[in-house]
C-alpha cells in the first residue's frame, strides 16, 4: 500500500513498507542527502528533521506514521537564500566537519519557534540531543543567540 | 575530470623499502638525488580552462585552487586555499576549491619530520635538515596523506610558490601583450593591471601563462599578507549548513543501490558459512554478496539493506584474540617481561637517583581502548564499468585507498578513478582503507551498478582500528622541591607497526617512537629521565587516534608529573614551569599564559583547578581545566587553553581546533572506552560511547602564542593535556588520584 508524505512542499507517494524509517525515505528514495544518518536510535539527532515545525528524529519516525508536512535542511534554507540560523551558523563559522549540522540547525529552529529568546539553559536543554563529535558546542550556542536576536529585529 | 598518471612499481617497492626499514636515513640517497630534484608532474588536465602548476586551474572567471588534503571538519581547505591566493592576488570570494585526484604530485613533505628519534623541541639544525632529507623521500614515494597535523607545515611554502609562480607567469604574457616591463605590472583581484589602467583577467592570461616555464619569485613579507593571519569566512561553510555539502554517503547516481555489511563481529576472524535466505526475503533487498570476513548486502535504500545484514544466519569462525577484556590487560602487562622496544630518553642513572632518594614514587596507570566515533560512519560509493573502478569516499590517504581499491576489483590502480569527498570527522580512521576495500569488492561483484556503503552505526563501533590500550609504570623521585628522576614504562599494541602492516603488506622492526611520544620528548629538565616502551603481542586492530600515542602518554605523563609536585610539596604549575623555563621557553610561555588566564590557584569557592601540558606535533600546549561538584556529581566548568603553533595562518580555525580537541580529549576521559567480552567489542553504538553534549561542556578560552620559532600542527595538539588536566582537578577537589580511564569507572560525572 503507497503511503503519502509531503516533504518541503512536494507531496510523494510511496511504495514501501510502512516501517521504513523516513531518514532512509528521505535519503534514498527521495535523494534528499542534507539529513544525516548517525545512530538509527535516535540518540545523536544528526537525522532531524520538522515535522509541523517540531524538531523529530527521522531514524526513529516510520513512514506509515508521519503525521504532518515534513521540512529537511533542503527546504529551510538554500546556499542563495539561507535561513537566518543559517546566516547566524555562517557568521560564527559554526561548521567543522559540518555531518550533524543540518540536524543542528532544525533542533535550533524548533527551539527559537517555542521559545524566540532562550538563554543558555534553554539552549542547552533544547540541545543536548544533539551530538558534535568536532565540539562545535560553543560556537553553535552562540549562533543560535545571535540568530534568536537577528530574528527578533526583524 | 582526472587520472593520476602515477603509482608505478617503483613507487611501491621503495615505499615499502624505507617504511620497513624505520624511516631509515639510507633510504633518501637511495633514491637518487634526480628523483628529489625533479619537479613534480602535474597531475591535472582539466576538460575547459588552463591549469599553471598541480594547484590551479584558471577558467574564464572561476579560480580553483587543488586543496589535496582531508576536509573532516579542520578547515584546511580553507587554509591551504589561503595560502596560494595570497600570492595569486585573488579575491577570497572568487576562489574555487577542489580535492584533486590522488597523485604522487601532493605528497607531504613534512610527514616524516616527526619520524626521527628526537624530542621535536630539542631539535638541532642538522636535525631538521635531515627532517627536510626525509620529507624528499616522502616526495619520492608520493605519501599523499593527511595526518600527523602536518597540513599547514608542509604546505606553508609549497602552495605560496604555487601561487607566486603563476601570479608572475600570468604576469609575464600581459607584459608581452602589451608591450611594458613586467616591473610596471601589479596584481589585484584576479587581474594584472597595466599602468594606463587596462585590466587583463586571468582567465584571458592563462592558457599562455601555462605554457611557459614557470617563474621562482620571492615570497611575499608576512607584513604584506592580506589573506594569511585572519580569521577567513571558510569554504566550505555555507554548503555545510545547508545540507549541500557531499560526504562519501551523499553520492547520488542513476541506478544506485544501497548496501550495509555484517562483519565478523570477532576480530580477526572470518565467515564459516551462512544462509542468505532470511535476507533475501527483507523487502528490497536484491542481493547478498560473500566477503570472506563479513557479508555484504545491497537493496533499493539502505534501510532494507540494514535488516537484511541483520536478518543473516552466519557461522563465525573465530579470530585468536584473548576473550575479555581483563585477559588483554594482562596480555598488555606481560610485555614488560618481553625485550624492550624502545629508549628514546636515558638520561642519567634513574636506578640510582630512585635508591638513594629517602622517598620514590612507584605508580601504575591504565588507559582503555577507545573508538573515533566519527559522526558519519564509514561510507563509500563505487561502479565498476567497463573494468574501470570510480570511488567517491572521504579518505585521509587518496593514493592508499585506490591501491587498496584495486586490489579488492582486481585491477590496476591506474584504472581507478578516486573522487575524495568531505567527510562527517576522520580523527584519524579514515587513513584506514576497510570501506574502501568492500565498496570495491561489492561494485566488483555488481558490475556496471553503482553502490552506496554505509556501515550501520553498530558495525562501525565493532570494527573500529582503536586507540590502543595501554598500562604505564611511573618511577620518580623529588628533592628540595625538584624532580630527580623520572622513569617511564608503558606497554600497548604498536600503531606503527600494525598500520604500516596493512598499508604495505610487510613487517616493520625497530624502535616505534609514536608509541612513546608524549613521554620522552617533553621539555622538562630532569637530570635522571628514562623512557621505555613494551610492545604488547596482540593484534586489536589499532590505528591512529586523534594525537596517536600523545593521548594515552600525556595522562601518564602529566598525572605522573602532579604526583611529582604533590611529593614535592610544590604547586603543580609552578613544578612545572620550575622544569621548563630554562629547557624550552615557548613551553614555559604557554604555561605561564593558561596560569595567567586562568588565574591559577584562586579558583571560585568549591571549585578545583587541574593543570596539564603537552608538546605535541610542534605545538606546545597547557590546558586548565576546572571543575566543580554539584548535586553529588563533578562538572567540568571551564577551561583555559593556551598554545604556541608558531606563525599563524588562520586564528578563526586555530581556535576552533583547540577546542574541538579540548573537547574530543575531556569526552574520551570521561566515559570513552571499548571492552571486549566473549572476544566482541560490547560497545553498540552512542548510548554506550558518548561523549560530552552541549549542556556537559565546559567554558572554553583560548589564547594563541607566536614565539614558537617553527611552524607547528593544530589538528591534534588540544586532545593530549584534557585528560590529565581533568584527573588533576579531579584530585585537586576530591583528594582522590585518577589513575584509570575513564573516569566514570569512579566519578559520577554530569554528562
Amino acid at each position: 500500500m503507497p503511503h503519502d508524505v509531503t516533504v518541503n512542499g512536494t507531496r510523494h507517494s510511496l511504495d514501501l513498507p510502512g516501517e521504513t524509517p523516513l531518514l532512509w525515505v528521505l535519503r534514498d528514495e527521495l535523494g534528499l542527502t542534507g539529513t544525516k544518518y548517525g545512530c538509527g536510535v535516535a540518540a545523536c539527532g544528526a537525522c532531524t528533521v520538522l515535522v509541523a515545525g517540531e524538531a523529530v528524529r527521522a531514524c526513529a519516525l516510520p513512514l506509515a506514521d508521519v503525521w504532518d508536512e515534513v521540512t529537511t535542511i533542503e527546504g529551510f534554507g538554500t546556499p542563495e537564500a539561507l535561513a537566518p540560523l543559517q546566516a547566524a551558523w555562517v557568521r560564527h563559522q559554526a561548521a567543522q566537519c559540518g555531518y550533524c549540522q543540518p540536524g543542528q540547525i532544525l533542533q535550533a529552529a524548533a527551539l527559537l519557534a517555542e521559545n524566540p529568546t532562550p538563554d543558555d539553559a534553554a539552549i542547552n536543554a533544547a540541545m543536548s540531543g544533539n551530538l558534535c563529535r568536532c565540539g562545535t558546542y560553543p560556537a553553535i550556542r552562540a549562533a543560535i543567540h545571535d540568530a534568536a536576536a537577528a530574528m527578533s529585529e526583524a | 575530470m582526472t587520472k593520476s598518471k602515477k603509482g608505478s612499481k617503483l613507487g611501491r617497492i621503495t615505499r615499502r623499502t624505507l617504511l620497513v626499514g624505520a624511516v631509515a636515513v639510507a633510504g633518501g640517497a637511495a633514491f637518487g638525488i634526480w628523483q628529489v630534484r625533479r619537479p613534480v608532474d602535474n597531475p591535472l588536465a582539466p576538460e575547459s580552462g588552463a591549469t599553471l602548476n598541480p594547484y590551479l586551474i584558471i577558467d574564464g572567471d572561476a579560480i580553483t585552487i587543488i586543496t589535496p588534503r582531508a576536509e573532516m571538519g579542520q578547515g584546511i581547505h580553507t587554509t591551504l586555499a589561503a595560502l596560494v591566493a595570497e600570492e595569486l592576488d585573488v579575491d577570497w570570494a572568487q576562489v574555487r576549491h577542489w580535492h584533486g585526484p590522488p597523485s604522487a604530485a601532493y605528497y607531504n613533505g613534512a610527514l616524516m619530520h616527526g619520524a626521527l628519534p628526537v624530542a621535536d623541541y630539542a631539535m638541532k639544525g642538522w636535525q631538521i635538515a635531515l627532517a627536510e632529507t626525509l620529507g624528499a623521500a616522502s616526495k619520492v614515494l608520493g605519501l599523499q596523506v593527511t595526518g600527523g597535523s602536518t597540513s599547514t607545515v608542509d604546505a606553508y611554502e609549497r602552495m605560496r610558490l604555487a601561487g607566486a609562480g603563476a601570479r608572475e607567469a600570468l604576469k609575464a604574457v600581459a607584459a608581452d601583450r602589451l608591450g611594458v616591463e613586467v616591473a610596471q605590472l601589479r596584481t589585484e583581484a584576479g587581474q594584472v593591471l597595466a599602468p594606463d589602467g587596462t585590466k587583463l583577467p586571468y582567465g584571458e592570461l592563462a592558457a599562455e601563462a601555462a605554457t611557459r616555464p614557470v617563474p621562482q619569485p620571492a615570497l611575499r613579507d608576512p607584513s604584506q599578507w592580506r589573506l594569511l593571519g585572519r580569521s577567513l569566512p571558510r569554504l566550505d561553510m555555507v554548503a555545510k549548513v545547508t545540507g549541500t555539502a557531499e560526504f562519501g554517503t551523499d553520492i547520488k547516481l542513476p541506478g544506485l543501490h544501497c548496501a550495509a555489511l555484517r562483519l565478523c563481529p570477532y576480530p580477526g576472524g572470518r565467515v564459516a558459512g551462512f544462509n542468505p535466505d532470511p535476507a533475501l526475503a527483507v523487502p528490497g533487498v536484491a542481493h547478498v554478496i560473500d566477503l570472506e570476513d563479513g557479508i555484504g548486502v545491497v537493496a533499493r535504500n539502505t534501510w532494507a539493506a540494514m535488516q537484511g545484514a541483520q536478518a543473516l544466519e552466519v557461522d563465525w569462525q573465530r579470530g585468536d584474540l584473548p576473550d575479555s577484556i581483563e585477559a588483554m590487560f594482562d596480555r598488555i602487562a606481560e610485555a614488560f617481561d618481553d625485550r624492550r622496544n624502545s629508549r628514546m630518553r636515558n638520561d642519567g642513572d634513574p636506578e640510582r637517583a630512585i635508591s638513594d632518594a629517602s622517598e620514590a614514587l612507584e605508580l601504575e596507570y591504565r588507559a582503555p581502548f577507545l573508538h573515533h566515533a566519527t559522526m558519519e560512519p564509514m561510507s563509500a560509493t563505487a561502479l565498476l564499468e567497463e573494468g574501470h573502478l570510480t570511488l567517491w569516499c572521504g579518505n585521509q590517504a587518496p593514493r592508499l585507498h585506490q591501491e587498496r581499491a584495486a586490489r579488492a576489483a582486481g585491477i590496476t590502480p591506474e584504472e581507478v578513478t578516486l573522487h575524495s569527498t568531505y567527510m562527517g570527522g576522520g580523527f584519524g580512521r579514515r587513513a584506514e582503507s576497510d570501506f574502501t576495500h568492500y565498496a570495491a569488492k561489492l561494485a566488483a561483484a555488481l558490475p556496471g551498478t553503482p553502490i552506496r556503503l554505509t556501515y550501520s552505526r553498530e558495525e562501525d563501533m565493532a570494527h573500529g582500528f582503536l586507540r590502543p590500550a595501554a598500562i604505564a609504570r611511573m618511577r620518580g623521585a623529588v628533592a628540595d622541591g625538584r624532580a630527580v628522576a623520572f622513569d617511564a614504562q608503558v606497554a600497548a599494541s604498536s600503531v606503527s607497526h600494525q598500520a604500516i602492516a596493512r598499508m604495505t603488506g610487510r613487517r616493520m622492526g625497530g624502535p616505534d617512537k609514536g608509541h612513546v611520544e608524549g613521554l620522552f620528548d617533553q621539555p622538562y629538565a630532569i637530570p635522571n629521565y628514562r623512557v621505555r616502551g613494551y610492545l604488547a603481542d596482540l593484534d586489536v586492530p589499532v590505528g591512529f587516534w586523534r594525537a596517536v600515542g600523545n593521548s594515552q602518554n600525556a595522562f601518564f605523563h602529566e598525572c605522573f608529573i602532579d604526583e611529582l609536585a604533590h611529593a614535592a610539596g610544590a604547586d603543580p604549575l609552578a613544578f612545572r614551569l620550575a622544569h621548563m623555563r630554562d629547557e624550552h621557553a615557548p613551553s614555559a610561555q604557554v604555561l605561564e599564559a593558561v596560569a595567567e588566564m586562568s588565574d591559577w590557584g584562586n579558583p571560585p569557592e568549591g571549585r578545583a583547578q587541574g593543570v596539564a601540558f603537552c608538546h605535541s606535533f610542534g605545538t606546545p600546549t597547557a590546558q586548565v581545566v576546572e571543575l566543580a561538584r554539584e548535586n553529588g556529581s563533578l562538572r567540568i566548568t571551564r577551561a583555559w587553553i593556551a598554545c604556541d603553533p608558531g606563525r599563524v595562518l588562520d586564528p578563526g580555525i586555530v581556535r576552533a581546533q583547540m577546542e574541538s580537541g579540548l573537547i574530543y580529549g575531556l569526552s574520551a576521559a570521561v566515559t570513552g572506552q571499548i571492552t571486549f567480552a566473549d572476544g566482541m567489542v560490547e560497545q553498540r553504538n552512542f548510548p554506550d560511547y558518548d561523549a560530552l553534549r552541549m549542556d556537559s561542556v565546559p567554558e572554553i578560552s583560548v589564547r594563541i602564542l607566536e614565539n614558537n620559532p617553527h611552524m607547528g600542527g593544530v589538528g591534534e595538539p588540544g586532545t593530549p593535556p584534557a585528560a590529565p588536566a581533568l584527573a588533576n582537578a579531579v584530585f585537586a577537589l576530591t583528594g582522590e588520584r585518577v589513575r584509570t580511564l575513564p573516569l566514570s569507572l569512579q566519578f559520577d560525572f554530569r554528562v
